[in-house]
């Protein structure tokens, strides 16, 4: 093998090595994405419904 | 050799609602409806408390001691923990604990402790003046409250040491442990404008070292109340830490600084990275950088990242681990755990946050904001990203959106339910807590370093306490067995 089939089998290797991370990180992306629909459906079914007026009415006094 | 690392958190709970929505009202009614569960009837003493005496020697012209309100609702519960009403918020001291993970579970066990509490108070309560409970450390209008860790320091350690070692943990921690915050509310935080920061409480400090907790509250607290003996023992008071939900994120807060404290005792202050040139501004700018790269100059000129901070010291508590073992931290296999934990947390936040948002906080909380912001199409700091900030810290289940993230667990819950009752052994507070279980009718006051017994013959008989490490199960085990009354056990203890 010279020296140029080398480089070039190892950068072939290497974008194939790439490809493949891209599409693991591509399907983790999107599973994801999922799971974050899924938990701001949750969230959205017990977040208080006035938001204004919750955070509005939330006053403390300092502590310590 | 280091002394062990007796620690313990202290949470003022965010309060709202209540007969007269007064939060002295509402926070006296929380209290005071967990003590007459039946738990506890027994009232704390103030003998020892001494919230002016200075670390430093001398007080500050200006500085303001905190003042002990002593008719409020106090108690102690048979956890060794104290549960009473400071100034408008009602407040869970953890009983001293022997391990980080055992004050996280201990920790865990207060937020029980209100949850129950709440439910009990909220029966007697209309539902329009019901109460609610947030473990939280401001209101977003610039009001901002307390969750205070405390750390048995050796007094050999000279105070400008601790001042010199600490200050860059405590600025850099954040990155994570830091709860996260939407938006900004005083006047320094509103100029720099975050969409988001990393830490609730950041913002809210002025000063680098000072007595206070309410005025401008200093980076280190010099407050010096050892609840113990003076002479051996100093209790490292550090007020800047924001109010956990994830339980992983407090093993690290408490573990980390377990272990920078216990390297300190052993290898001394020179071998710590020297702290910012400015480091107040330095705290609250890291708070406002979300994506980490900001760096601060040392007093050397050299500049740092928190992040940088928190690798430096990562891998000094490793070399100090593989030195001296961490045995006056935890166990081998806590103190691997930790240090796994704060490895993991520090490279996540950086290449993946994703990969820590079931450890960090401020990482959890940010993505439920941003999936809002982006689902809704909401400006930074809607009304509605602020709500999603305070329910992310409601104590009630079925409200908290901390307890729908997926956050992992540290102890299981029904070792939090038996720490809710039950006080830790291998400290002190096993001996309160058999005290306050067994002989609660016997018991004037209790307070962190002594019990004052009525035995109904006699004046009444003060126990100390004066050291955090005994009155351990193993101490003193044989003596609850061996006397089943009190004035058995007074009589033998002053025998």
């Amino acid at each position: 093998m010279t020296e140029q089939e080398r480089i070039q089998k190892q950068r072939g290797e290497r974008t194939r090595a790439d490809s493949d991370d891209l599409s693991i990180v591509t399907k983790k992306g999107e599973q994801l994405k999922g799971e974050l629909d899924d938990l701001l459906d949750e969230i959205d079914a017990v977040l208080e419904e006035n938001a204004e007026e919750f955070v509005r009415n939330y006053v403390q006094k300092g502590g310590e | 050799m280091a002394i062990a690392k007796i620690l313990g958190i202290e949470t003022e709970y965010g309060v709202v609602g209540g007969p007269d929505a007064d939060p002295t009202t509402a926070s006296s009614i929380i209290v005071n409806a967990y003590a007459q569960q039946g738990r506890t009837r027994i009232t704390w003493d103030f003998n020892d408390e001494s919230p002016g005496t200075d670390a430093r020697g001398i007080i500050g012209v200006g500085s303001l001691a905190p003042t002990i309100e002593t008719h409020l609702a106090n108690t102690v519960l048979t956890n060794g923990a104290r549960l009473y009403v400071d100034h408008a918020h009602p407040e869970y001291s953890s009983p001293e604990c022997a391990t980080p993970a055992q004050a996280t579970l201990y920790d865990q066990a207060g937020e029980e402790v209100m949850r129950r509490a709440l439910r009990a108070a909220n029966e007697t309560l209309p539902p329009e003046r019901a109460i609610s409970l947030y473990k939280n450390n401001s209101d977003g209008k610039g009001n901002s409250y307390g969750t205070h860790e405390n750390y048995l320091v050796a007094r050999s350690v000279e105070f400008a040491d601790v001042v010199r070692a600490m200050v860059p943990h405590f600025v850099s921690r954040q990155v994570v442990v830091g709860a996260g915050k939407v938006g900004a509310e005083t006047d320094v935080g509103e100029a720099a404008h975050p969409a988001f920061q990393l830490s609730a409480r950041a913002e809210f400090f002025e000063e680098v070292v000072g007595l206070e907790t309410t005025l401008k509250r200093p980076i280190i607290n010099t407050r010096d109340e050892p609840h113990s003996d003076a002479e051996r023992f100093r209790r490292l008071h550090v007020i800047c830490g924001d109010a956990n939900m994830s339980p992983v994120a407090t093993l690290v807060k408490l573990g980390s600084t377990a272990l920078l404290l216990a390297a300190l005792e052993d290898d001394g202050a020179a071998q710590f990275p020297p702290a910012p040139a400015q480091p107040v501004r330095a705290l609250r700018e890291f708070s406002f950088d979300v994506t980490l790269r900001h760096a601060v100059r040392d007093e050397t000129g050299r500049t740092r990242s928190a992040w940088d901070y928190q690798d430096e010291l990562w891998h000094l508590a490793r070399r100090y681990v593989e030195r001296h073992g961490g045995a006056a931290v935890a166990g081998p296999e806590e103190v691997a755990q930790i240090l796994a934990q704060w490895r993991e947390m520090l490279d996540g936040v950086r290449d993946d946050p994703e990969a820590v948002a079931d450890r960090v906080d401020w990482v959890a909380k940010r993505r439920v904001v941003e999936g809002f912001q982006s689902r809704y199409d909401l400006a930074p700091r809607d009304a509605k990203l602020r709500a999603i900030d305070l329910q992310y810290h409601d104590v009630r289940r079925d409200k908290s959106l901390a307890q729908r993230v997926g956050l992992r667990p540290v102890s299981p819950d029904d070792a939090i339910r038996h720490a809710v009752a039950h006080a830790p052994e291998s400290t002190r507070a096993y001996f309160r807590g058999q005290c306050v279980t067994r002989f609660p009718d016997d018991i004037v006051s209790a307070n962190w370093d002594s019990i004052v017994f009525d035995v109904g013959q006699g004046p009444l008989q003060r126990i100390p306490m004066m050291d955090p490490t005994r009155g351990t199960r193993d101490l003193a085990g044989a003596l609850f067995e061996e006397n089943s009354t009190a004035i058995a056990l007074v009589t033998a203890l002053n025998g």
